[in-house]
C-alpha cells in the first residue's frame, strides 16, 4: 500500500483582487504538489514567482482562491475557523526575520508557553519542564528562560523561533527564507539544526527560498517557480544534476560557485539566460510535440522517474534551439 | 611596471563609533593598497567592519551614526582624512564613487531617474541641461538599460531592483571615477540578476580601466571578480592574499571557518 503523503495540495490559485485601478494579480496560478512524512520539499524561485503565497495559501493564512490543501487527509481549504485553529498545531512556520518575529517584551519562558497554553499541549504544570525541553532541543541553555530577545544574537532568536514551531509537535512545518538574514557560518548552523531535528522528530519541511545552494543541502525533492506556476518538480538530486526547464537551467547557472576559476568561466560565458516569456502564448504543439488542446491534459510531462516539466514559459525558439538565443541581452 | 604607485595606500586606519575618548572601536588599524585598475574585494561576516572601512575611504558614516576615524587614506598620494571638505567633494563622486546595497534608499523617489543624474552631471561636471541629458542616456544604455532616453523619465519606483542598481551603478560612474566601491551591491538581488550586476561591473571595469572595491559576506560573489582578497574579522584584516591562494589554501582559521560553511551546490544533503 502506498503511504498517504502529509500535505497534498492540488491546482492551489490565489488572486489578489485589483486595488487602486490596479488589475488583479494571479500570484498562484494552478500549483500542485505532495509531500511526504520525514521530508522536506524545496520551494525556490525569484522574488515574485509566488512561493511565498504558496506557502502561506498551504498554512490557510491567506484563503485561497481555489484548489485544494489536504494534510492529515483533511481539506483545509474549506474548513470552519474553530476546525482550522485545532488543525494550527500540525502546522507551524518559520520566518525570514528573527528580529522581528519575536515579541521584544516577552521573555523566551513566555515566549514558547504560549503555544503550549493556546493549543492546550500540554497541563500548565508541565509547561515549564516542556519550555526547558524545548530550548535544549534547539541547543540553547533552559537557563535562558528569563531572557528577552534582544539579548541573543540573529542565530540564537532563529532557535528561539524554530522551539516555538516545535512547541505543540507539529508534522508539517513551513520554512520561508529561515537562514538569508543570516551571516554564513550561523546559516550552516541552523540548515544543520533543521537537519538534525528532522531526523530526530520525523517533521516534513515545505522549504522556500531563493538560494539554490542551501536548498541543496536540505531538500529531498524540488520544485521550482516562475510566474506562479511549478515549472519542474522532482527529486533535488536528479534536478541539479539534470535541469531540464529552461528556467530551472539559467537559474542554476547563476548561482555563484566559491571557486575562482568555475566562476570566472561562469561571468565570461557570452550567452545571457534565455529570455522567458512570462506569458506565453498557447501554442500547439508544446516544445515536447503534444498539442494539448488535442489530447485535453495537462501542460506538465514526466521527464523520468517522478520527475515532471511543465512546457509553460519555454522560450519561444525551440525548433532551433541551440543558439538562438545568443546575442546581447 | 608602472612607476605610479598605489591609486590607494591605507594605513593604521581606525574608525570607531561614538566621539573620540568614549569611542567603540569598529576598525582596528587595517592597511592595504590598491593599485590602478585593481580589482579587491573584502569579505567577512555582519560586523567585522568592512563597510565602515568602504566608507571611511570617502569619509561617510553608516546612516545616523558619528565615527571618528585615525590613520591615513592616500589617494593618489594625498590624506583622504585631512583634506578639506570642500576638496573632498571634489574626490566623492568624481574620482572615487560608490554603490551601495540598497538602491532605492539612495535615490530620490519623486524625482525622475534622468533628473537625478543630469543634476549630478551638472554639479560635478558643468554641462549644459541639453549636454547633461545626451550623457544620461548615454549612460544609461552604457549600464544596459533598454530604451534609454524615455526610461530617463521614468521614477525609480517604474524600475524593477536589478534595473535601480543599474541606475545607481550609472551614477557612479558618471565622471568616470578611478575607484568603484561596491558595498554588498547584488545582496538583495534575485540570482539571475546578481549574475547580470556582476558581468555589468565587470564589463565596466574593463571598458573605464577603473579599481573596483568588491566588499560582500559570499565568497561566491568574490570569487569571479577580484584579483585580491582581504577577509576581515572584527576589524582587522585577518587574511590578505591573491584570490585563487585564499580559496585553495586558506591559513586563517577564521578563513577556513568561512569557506567551509559555504553551502555548495555540487553537493547534496548528507543524510538518507
Amino acid at each position: 500500500m502506498i503511504e498517504e503523503p502529509l500535505l497534498s495540495v492540488r491546482d492551489l490559485r490565489v488572486t489578489f483582487p485589483p486595488r487602486r485601478g490596479r488589475p488583479a494579480v494571479r500570484a498562484v496560478e494552478g500549483v500542485s504538489f505532495d509531500l511526504r512524512r520525514g521530508e522536506t520539499l524545496g520551494l525556490v524561485g525569484e522574488s515574485g514567482s509566488g512561493k511565498t503565497t504558496t506557502g502561506r495559501a498551504v498554512l490557510q493564512l491567506q484563503r485561497p482562491s481555489a484548489g485544494s490543501v489536504r494534510l492529515l487527509g483533511r481539506e483545509l481549504t474549506d474548513m470552519a475557523s474553530g476546525d482550522l485553529r485545532a488543525m494550527r498545531r500540525h502546522m507551524q512556520f518559520v520566518l525570514q526575520n528573527p528580529y522581528t518575529s519575536l515579541h521584544p517584551r516577552m521573555t523566551v519562558g513566555q515566549i514558547l508557553s504560549e503555544p503550549l497554553a493556546v493549543h492546550r499541549a500540554v497541563p500548565p504544570n508541565r509547561r515549564a519542564e516542556r519550555v526547558a525541553e524545548l530550548l535544549s532541543l534547539v541547543h540553547l541553555d533552559p537557563k535562558v528562560v528569563d531572557r528577552y530577545p534582544h539579548e541573543f544574537s540573529g542565530g540564537q532568536r532563529q532557535r528561539i523561533v524554530i522551539a516555538r514551531a516545535l512547541a505543540v509537535n507539529p508534522d508539517l512545518v513551513v520554512c520561508d527564507e529561515p537562514v538569508s538574514a543570516l551571516d554564513v557560518r550561523t546559516q550552516a548552523q541552523i540548515v544543520q539544526l533543521l537537519s538534525e531535528l528532522q531526523d530526530k522528530l520525523g517533521l516534513s519541511y515545505l522549504f522556500i527560498a531563493h538560494d539554490l545552494a542551501i536548498v541543496r543541502s536540505l531538500a529531498h525533492r524540488l520544485a521550482v517557480m516562475f510566474g506562479g506556476r511549478i515549472v519542474e518538480l522532482g527529486d533535488a538530486d536528479r534536478i541539479y544534476e539534470t535541469p531540464v526547464h529552461p528556467y530551472t537551467q539559467s537559474l542554476l547557472d547563476a548561482v555563484p560557485i566559491p571557486d575562482p576559476a568555475l566562476q570566472r568561466a561562469r561571468l565570461a560565458r557570452v550567452a545571457p539566460e534565455p529570455h522567458i516569456p512570462r506569458h506565453e502564448a498557447d501554442l500547439s504543439p508544446c516544445c515536447f510535440g503534444e498539442d494539448h488542446r488535442a489530447t485535453g491534459r495537462p501542460r506538465w510531462h514526466e521527464v523520468g522517474p517522478g520527475h515532471h516539466v511543465s512546457c509553460h514559459f519555454w522560450p519561444t525558439a525551440q525548433a532551433g534551439a541551440d543558439g538562438a538565443n545568443a546575442g546581447q541581452g | 611596471m608602472s612607476d605610479a604607485g598605489p591609486l590607494l595606500q591605507v594605513r593604521d586606519l581606525t574608525a570607531a563609533f561614538g566621539r573620540a575618548g568614549a569611542a567603540a572601536p569598529v576598525v582596528k588599524g587595517i592597511s592595504f593598497d590598491v593599485a590602478p585598475g585593481e580589482a579587491v574585494g573584502f569579505v567577512g561576516e555582519s560586523g567585522c567592519g568592512k563597510s565602515v572601512t568602504a566608507r571611511a575611504i570617502l569619509r561617510l558614516a553608516p546612516e545616523g551614526a558619528s565615527v571618528t576615524l585615525g590613520g591615513r587614506v592616500a589617494y593618489r598620494g594625498r590624506d583622504l582624512l585631512q583634506l578639506p571638505a570642500r576638496e573632498m567633494e571634489q574626490v566623492r563622486g568624481r574620482r572615487i564613487a560608490m554603490v551601495f546595497q540598497d538602491p532605492m534608499a539612495s535615490l530620490n523617489p519623486v524625482m525622475t531617474v534622468g533628473q537625478q543624474i543630469d543634476d549630478m552631471l551638472r554639479h560635478h561636471q558643468n554641462l549644459s541641461r541639453r549636454a547633461a541629458r545626451r550623457r544620461t542616456v548615454d549612460l544609461l544604455g552604457l549600464v544596459g538599460i533598454r530604451d534609454p532616453a524615455s526610461r530617463a523619465d521614468d521614477y525609480p519606483h517604474q524600475f524593477s531592483g536589478g534595473m535601480r542598481q543599474r541606475v545607481m551603478i550609472a551614477m557612479a560612474v558618471s565622471c568616470e571615477p578611478d575607484l568603484l566601491i561596491a558595498d554588498e551591491p547584488t545582496t538583495a538581488l534575485d540570482v539571475t540578476v546578481q549574475a547580470q550586476i556582476l558581468r555589468l561591473l565587470l564589463r565596466l571595469r574593463h571598458e573605464l580601466g577603473m579599481a573596483l572595491m568588491l566588499i560582500t559576506h559570499d565568497f561566491g560573489v568574490i570569487a569571479g571578480m577580484v584579483e585580491q582578497v582581504f577577509v576581515m574579522h572584527r576589524g582587522e584584516i585577518v587574511e590578505r592574499g591573491a584570490v585563487d591562494a585564499i580559496f585553495r589554501d586558506p591559513q586563517h582559521p577564521y578563513t577556513r571557518a568561512l569557506l567551509a560553511a559555504i553551502p555548495r551546490i555540487e553537493t547534496a544533503r548528507r543524510s538518507s
